[in-house]
């Protein structure tokens, strides 16, 4: 197994935002997490990716514990993630902004940089190269000069997943990354995951709108008020009475 | 053409800064820009970690007192050689800036600058009423000039005005060097957004420590070139009222710019001088001067030219060539 939560549990105050969820994720597929506003959808990313503590549970990556890793050692494994809200330095270039997503991968410290030792150029170039690498994978070579407060919403999604990808992951974790885009713009988005999981990505991805994910995810889970109510393929979630129940705003005890 | 006009500008404003003192030959004009220079590389540390790592720091006026009171006690009543003392001095204050640095970095914004404006407070406290030490109110006297390098001698206003130039060169040069690396890109990360750079794996406590430690060096050091320069410390030199100065010729410069230190802290400590007369009241006109600036130029004097340069050049039709934020 990939990633693996069991009973992973988050409370806020009384509220259950999280609430005994076990689910796993396969190498190399495209998972989903779906379910309406609120259902603790990506209170369950920051649990995985180190940002929040669970209150009970574990998660495993590669049948290691990961649980009370801090959000940057996650990162380096090879586990990255983007914001359902892109909060990228508007005041620089998609380039400039995308360099420093590889650093992880790179030693120089400040001696490197007072003496612009070989090292820094080095991990410098390596930086750069892996920018372009991954801006060209996205699709913003022509926009890769332009500065982050110029260029679209869509554009800007794109550069944040291109900055996912520059700390080489193994898999990556998208929170409503077609959320506040027009319907093309998120075809071009669905061809995107689609090409990278191809490379060989593992992909769990959040939405919200279900007919979106039918068509590309592999293996779905449905969380309604923090609790897993459904997982399975597209085919089984869209004939599961309680899913349906749930997205006709009935709640899930209904 | 740009880099070469950027060039030829940094290496005129050079050459003007070794003849001034043989042009002016005013011990008046040296040992006031002496004095800047000094303030500017206290004001160079503050603004890597307020400017480019976006911690607001309240207390490098203290860490700028434990520098001088430092490199005072060291050469007054240890009778040490200056030049040991002042390493020696860096190192107490950055020692002191880690120690502080882990605390204070746990918390954010303006309980971060709250926090640090206590901290600086409290060590204006222990310099004030550790009599025994420090010399409380009275002061520490007798703190002799830098002592000679070989032939080179520092008693004259000329030889100590390119001293501390000197320093302030190698100051500028190291942070240009920092500004301009992974570490520099690493910072601005981290003053962008804490959350995005700890996802891209950045270990954010380490790097902000880093810059914490870097800044409280270069207040040390300028501290310690303080004490050597006017030879007579009190504690007032870490009063909220100098971090307060300091800051204002950071923030009229431009935060998180190269330029911005100096061009602020010559500018405002040149007009002050002029403004002696006015004593306490100088305030009512740098207050309203400095709320002004806030709020139409947030980016300060430099980073406001440079913004401006900017448009310009977009505007005359030139390819949209991409400005990095540390240009200035
Ligand atoms: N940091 C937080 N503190 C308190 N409550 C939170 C926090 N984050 C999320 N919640 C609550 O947890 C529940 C789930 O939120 P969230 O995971 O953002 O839902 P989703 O992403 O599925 O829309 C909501 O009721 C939300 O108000
Ligand atoms: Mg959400």
């Amino acid at each position: 197994m990939f990633i693996e939560t069991k009973n992973l549990t988050k409370k806020f105050g009384g509220l259950a935002a999280v609430n005994k969820v076990d689910f796993h994720i396969e190498k190399g597929k495209i998972n989903a997490i779906i379910g309406p506003n609120g259902a603790g959808k990506s209170t369950f990313f920051n649990l995985i990716s180190g940002f929040h503590r669970p209150s009970s549970g574990t998660v495993l990556f590669k049948g290691t514990d990961i649980t009370k890793l801090p959000a940057n050692k996650i990162a380096g494994l090879g586990i990255s993630r983007t914001f359902q809200t892109t909060s990228l330095f508007e005041q620089s270039t998609v380039l400039d902004n995308v360099i420093v997503g590889h650093r992880l991968r790179t030693k120089s410290n400040l001696f490197d940089a007072i003496l612009r030792t070989k090292r820094l150029k080095r991990e410098e170039k390596a930086c750069r190269d892996k920018a372009m690498e991954v801006i060209e994978i996205v699709g913003l070579t022509h926009a890769s000069d332009k500065m982050v407060a110029s260029i679209s919403q869509e554009e800007k999604k794109r550069t944040a997943i291109a900055l996912a990808l520059a700390t080489d992951p193994e898999i990556i974790f998208l929170d409503e990354p077609a959320a506040g885009i027009n319907s093309d713009e998120t075809q071009g988005l669905i061809n995107l995951i689609k090409q990278l999981n191809q490379r060989g990505l593992t992909i769990c991805l959040i939405e919200h709108k279900m007919s979106m994910i039918m068509n590309l995810a592999d293996h779905i889970m449905v969380l309604n008020y923090g609790e897993k109510i459904a997982e399975g393929t597209p085919k089984e979630i869209s004939s599961n009475d309680d899913v349906i129940k749930a997205y006709l705003g009935g709640s899930a005890s209904a | 053409m740009k880099i070469m006009n950027k060039r030829t500008g940094l290496i005129a404003l050079f050459v003007l800064a070794i003849l001034f003192p043989l042009i002016f030959q005013n011990d008046y004009y040296t040992h006031m820009l002496t004095l800047s220079f000094i303030w500017a590389i206290a004001v160079y540390g503050i603004n890597l970690l307020a400017g480019y790592t976006g911690y607001l720091s309240l207390a490098h006026a203290g860490f700028f007192a434990i520098g001088a009171y430092s490199l005072g006690l060291l050469t007054v009543k240890a009778e040490m050689n200056f030049w040991p003392a002042l390493v020696l001095a860096c190192l107490i204050t950055s020692v002191v800036g880690l120690l502080i640095g882990v605390i204070a970095l746990r918390t954010k914004e303006h309980f971060f600058a709250i926090y640090t404006l206590c901290v600086g407070y409290i060590i204006y406290l222990v310099i004030d009423k550790w009599d025994g030490l420090t010399g409380g109110v009275r002061g520490l006297i007798g703190i002799n000039a830098p002592s000679n390098i070989g032939p080179i001698t520092f008693e004259t206003a000329e030889s100590q005005y390119y001293l501390v130039l000197t320093f302030l060169v190698v100051v500028i040069f190291v942070i240009y060097r920092i500004v301009h690396s992974l570490t520099g890109r690493t910072f601005l990360a981290i003053r962008n957004s804490e959350e995005l750079a700890q996802t891209i794996g950045i270990s954010t406590m380490k790097n902000k420590l880093t810059a914490f430690v870097l800044s409280t060096f270069f207040a040390g050091l300028a501290g310690a070139l303080y004490a050597s320069f006017v030879r007579f410390i009190g504690p007032d030199i870490g009063s909220t009222a100098i971090m307060f100065d300091l800051l204002m010729y950071l923030l009229v410069g431009g935060i998180g710019t190269l330029s911005g230190p100096l061009v602020g802290t010559l500018m405002l400590v040149i007009l002050s001088q002029n403004l002696q007369f006015l004593q306490e009241y100088r305030m009512l006109i740098f207050g309203p001067i400095l709320t002004l600036i806030i709020i139409f130029y947030p980016r300060g004097i430099s980073g406001s030219f440079f913004d401006w340069k900017r448009k310009r050049r977009n505007q005359t039709g030139n390819v949209l060539k991409p400005i990095k934020v540390e240009e200035g």
